[in-house]
């Protein structure tokens, strides 16, 4: 089912020229109002005027998630405040986190391509959706929302969190569609076990789930475990958050992107040549729609593959792999995506610690559980060398790893120099 | 009158313990008492040593985290009641204990309590005032 007809299943020799139109007219927005881009096109000497063809886009140098926190927090929007009507933001501390602003008619699109996104999984509104991804500063909750409302389906903003009520609310008010991060479903549906909930006869049929790496093999374990249809969403807050691709329930391998309002590259994430269509590399986005912040070649670090073959659902926007591994040290832990430097910050402004640190994930049921090993510092333990004062540094570690980044680690001090030993900062001991 | 204590900060993993007995052992440390505090995740353990900066020195040579604790050693007859009446004046006074450990004398006839306090100085003045026999450092690593 389909949302769009016309833009979903336009040629793609209209889609290319329909591309390249709003491809230039952005580069000439972003040259003229965006200062961070009018200089990085002038380093590569490089006017707008020069792309005349999607093949042309490869001259234009990349944005990364450097660019992104180094014009933290409002460097590159591309329109003045007043007409900026929302603002995102991912985690972290002051000059680490990105911002991202949406005008009301970024809104409106976003809106419109969470509800292709919908469309795609076969909603109607007769649906009831039962949307588990968190609502507030990150952008997962809140684009689907609106998706869901435009549709006309009914939407229980749940968010993430009290696991027992929102098992209660899918007995009580019956919600036909799921959406969660996967660990939070699997999580859902192993505490409704134990609480003696037939979670396969609840009055789901179709789940979307996304924001976070998860194999075929997660995915048939929600199947199994809801007795639904899981479908693979995939968005990216620096472009607009979810709803940038989706897999549809007609073909079920694959997320078409929608490339009416974005333009995909792949990238061979060393060298940053450009890849051939269908070979794995790191996928880069430009937006061709969005007013207040839009970006030219930002490098996602998602590593995955576009199939160029056409599918069967009639869509003809091309499709992307599940995203399965990243280009960087980006971890992503119970749906939120953090970078190890973040805790490093978050460390470093703690008087007491080494900035000696690692990072221990692993599941302990379907959940994401992080340990956060910190060396004792020389200077404060050598002031103070009590149990209360060691615990009450553990608990500032907790408490602003919660504030920061919204992840709440086990702590546990370590005697000097152990960690460098090991040399590991991070430890990821899950599998997806 | 203050003593100082050796704190070794413990991580929670098997032999450590035995690492830092092993490094006392190894340079003749002899350990007058001592207490270990524990939590979950790490341990403490709190040392009266007859040569405190030589204790200081090799553990930390041994990649410990160490640090000098000032504690109180207080002297009562050992028999029921002794602690009780330091207690009983701490109390009145309003002085704060965060932990004691104890030990007996060789000679079996008075016990010496260790009081680690907030304010140590206002609780040497007040066991004094009541004529508490309060042990000065060098007196007690020698014992």
């Amino acid at each position: 089912m389909m949302y769009n007809d016309e833009f979903e299943t336009l040629p793609r020799e209209a889609l290319k020229a329909l591309q390249i139109k709003r491809l230039q007219q952005v580069l000439q927005r972003v040259c003229a109002t965006v200062c961070f881009y009018k200089k990085s096109f002038a380093a590569a000497k490089i006017s707008p005027d020069a792309i005349r063809s999607l093949e042309d886009l490869k001259k234009l140098p990349f944005t990364t998630r450097e660019d992104l926190r180094n014009n933290y927090p409002f460097g590159l929007f591309a329109v003045p405040m007043s007409n900026i009507v929302r603002l995102h933001a991912s985690s972290g501390t002051s000059g680490r986190s990105s911002v991202f602003s949406y005008t009301r008619r970024d809104l409106d699109t976003w809106t419109d391509l969470t509800a292709r996104s919908l469309a795609a999984a076969g909603l109607t509104k007769n649906d009831m959706v039962h949307n588990a991804f968190g609502y507030g500063l990150l952008p997962g909750g809140l684009g689907l929302h609106y998706g869901i409302e435009k549709i006309g389906a009914s939407v229980i903003p749940i968010s993430d969190g009290n696991t027992k009520r929102q098992i209660t609310i899918l007995q009580d008010f019956g919600p036909t569609v799921l959406c969660a991060t996967p660990s939070f479903a699997l999580h859902l549906a192993e505490e409704g076990r134990a609480m003696g909930v037939d979670m396969q006869s609840l009055q789901l049929r179709v789940g979307i789930f996304g924001a976070e790496l998860w194999s075929n093999a997660t995915r048939d374990a929600i199947e199994d475990a809801f007795n639904i249809k899981a479908l693979n969403i995939f968005g990216l807050s620096e472009m607009m958050g979810p709803g940038i691709a989706m897999e549809c329930l007609e073909g079920r391998r694959g997320m078409h992107i929608y490339e009416d309002h974005f333009i995909v590259e792949t990238i061979h994430p060393e060298t940053g040549d450009v890849l051939p269509e269908g070979e794995e590399g790191e996928l880069v986005f430009t937006s061709l729609t969005r007013e207040a912040f839009p970006l030219v070649r930002y490098r996602s670090g998602e590593i995955s593959r576009l199939i160029p073959e056409p599918c069967r659902c009639g869509r003809t926007h091309i499709r992307m792999e599940r995203v399965l591994k990243r280009s960087d040290d980006m971890l992503t832990i119970r749906g939120i995506n953090i970078f190890p430097a973040q805790v490093e910050a978050i460390l470093k402004a703690i008087d007491g610690v080494e900035p000696d640190y690692q990072l221990i994930i692993d599941k302990v049921g379907a959940l994401d559980a992080v340990e956060l090993h910190v060396e004792v510092g020389e200077k404060f333990f050598g002031e103070a060398g009590g149990v209360k004062e060691l615990q009450t540094i553990e608990k500032r570690i907790v408490k602003d790893m919660k504030d920061y980044l919204s992840i709440s680690p086990r702590v546990k001090l370590v005697a000097p120099q152990t960690l460098k030993e090991s040399g590991k900062k991070v430890i990821d001991r899950r599998t997806i | 009158m203050k003593v100082e204590q050796i704190s070794v900060f413990l991580e929670n993993k098997p032999g450590t313990l035995e690492h830092a007995t092993r490094i006392l052992k190894e340079n003749n440390i002899n350990i007058r008492t001592l207490s270990l505090a524990e939590t979950a995740d790490f341990g403490i353990l709190r040392l009266i040593v007859n040569d405190v900066e030589k204790t200081n020195k090799v553990l930390r040579e041994a990649g410990f985290r160490v640090s000098k604790t000032v504690v109180v050693a207080v002297e009562v007859p050992d028999q029921p009641g002794g602690l009780h009446s330091i207690m009983e004046v701490l109390n009145r006074e309003t002085i704060n204990v965060e932990y004691l450990y104890a030990f007996v004398e060789k000679s079996g006839l008075n016990a010496v309590i260790i009081f680690r306090f907030d304010a140590p100085e206002k609780a040497i003045e007040v066991l004094l005032k009541h004529k508490f026999t309060v042990v000065p450092g060098s007196k007690l690593y020698e014992f």
